[in-house]
């Protein structure tokens, strides 16, 4: 099914616009922080938007790790079209998913090959948790890392007040 | 010819039975995003119902915590009664809440006709939020909900 990849392409294409628009503009390492919050912005504000479509129909949550068990099922199928495969927790407000094969890195490679480029494609993906948390009323902070393309985790740190 | 804003209560059960004298969206920190009310000189007075029933939506939903699984629904139901009104509630999973007032008088209007205007609510609300044109946070201007709100209100004469 094309459809599938559709996204993939496009967010490819983002990925690429907006470093080369950065470049055109001179001063490589202060863009790259602007960079990676431009596509994390863009994907917080699709998160809080994909969140209230899908969670429309369904009864409210019992507490974070309900929450949390929703993206890591519903959400995560409906955007990158499977489920997450591991997800741990410290039950005091940090989670860990894991992705084994996180679905806009596995054009990338099987290892280590361009590994150190995979951080710009996974901005987007952090927002996208973000905004989707926060619409649901949990603040926090989404980091990613890869060390094994194109296996990547997510951490998510809840934020008390 | 002229409709007088006659409290007739026949009047009004047999022209407005499906309607809601007032309607609001709350966002999650408590305050409107949209409210509409009719007849507009009791605007102030719709202000301060919805702003009350807010802690009944408190409490109601902070009692669902507690409750069983299957009783954790997004409609409130009858949040309270008044003498002229009716008011009821629905929360979503994003915490913005819905209000819907009705008219006392108006007993002709069943728990499902409520519940399917609360769902016409969400699903508008839906479409604003995935609106790039919107901004969470901002108040509601969409003219498309607008339309879909005025279809659901006491007429104005």
């Amino acid at each position: 099914m094309a459809d599938d990849v559709l996204f993939e392409f496009l967010h490819m294409e983002m990925v690429s616009h907006i470093y080369k628009d950065q470049a055109s503009r001179g001063e490589m390492e202060k863009d790259r922080a602007t960079c990676v919050s431009t596509l994390e912005g863009m994907g917080f504000r699709v998160g809080q938007g994909l969140i209230e479509r899908f969670t429309k129909d369904s009864p409210s949550f019992k507490d974070d790790l309900d929450v949390m068990k929703f993206i890591c099922k519903d959400f995560w199928i409906n955007v990158f079209r499977k489920q997450i495969d591991n997800l741990r927790t410290n039950h005091q407000g940090t989670y860990v998913l894991q992705d084994n094969k996180f679905a806009l890195l596995t054009q990338f490679s099987n290892g280590k090959q361009y590994l150190e480029e995979a951080p710009k494609y996974l901005a987007y993906s952090c927002g996208l948790v973000r905004g989707a948390l926060s619409n649901l009323g949990m603040d926090c902070v989404v980091t990613a890392e890869v060390s094994l393309m194109p296996s990547c985790k997510f951490q998510v740190v809840i934020q008390k007040i | 010819m002229e409709h007088t804003q006659s409290r007739d209560a026949c009047w009004h059960s047999r022209h407005h039975s499906k309607m809601a004298v007032c309607i609001a969206v709350i966002a999650k920190e408590n305050y409107p995003l949209y409210i509409r009310s009719v007849p507009v000189q009791n605007e102030l007075k719709f202000h301060y119902t919805v702003h009350t029933s807010l802690d009944v939506v408190e409490e109601k939903i902070s009692a669902v915590g507690k409750a069983m699984a299957d009783q954790r629904e997004l409609y409130l139901g009858l949040l309270y009664p008044t003498e002229d009104y009716k008011v009821y509630g629905y929360v979503t999973n994003s915490k913005v809440k819905f209000v819907i007032v009705v008219d006392s008088s108006n007993t002709s209007l069943r728990d499902n006709e409520i519940r399917s205007m609360f769902r016409k609510l969400h699903n508008s609300f839906t479409d604003v939020m995935c609106n790039p044109f919107y901004n969470p946070g901002d108040t509601i201007q969409s003219k498309a909900f607008d339309s879909m709100v005025s279809a659901m209100m006491v007429q104005a004469s």
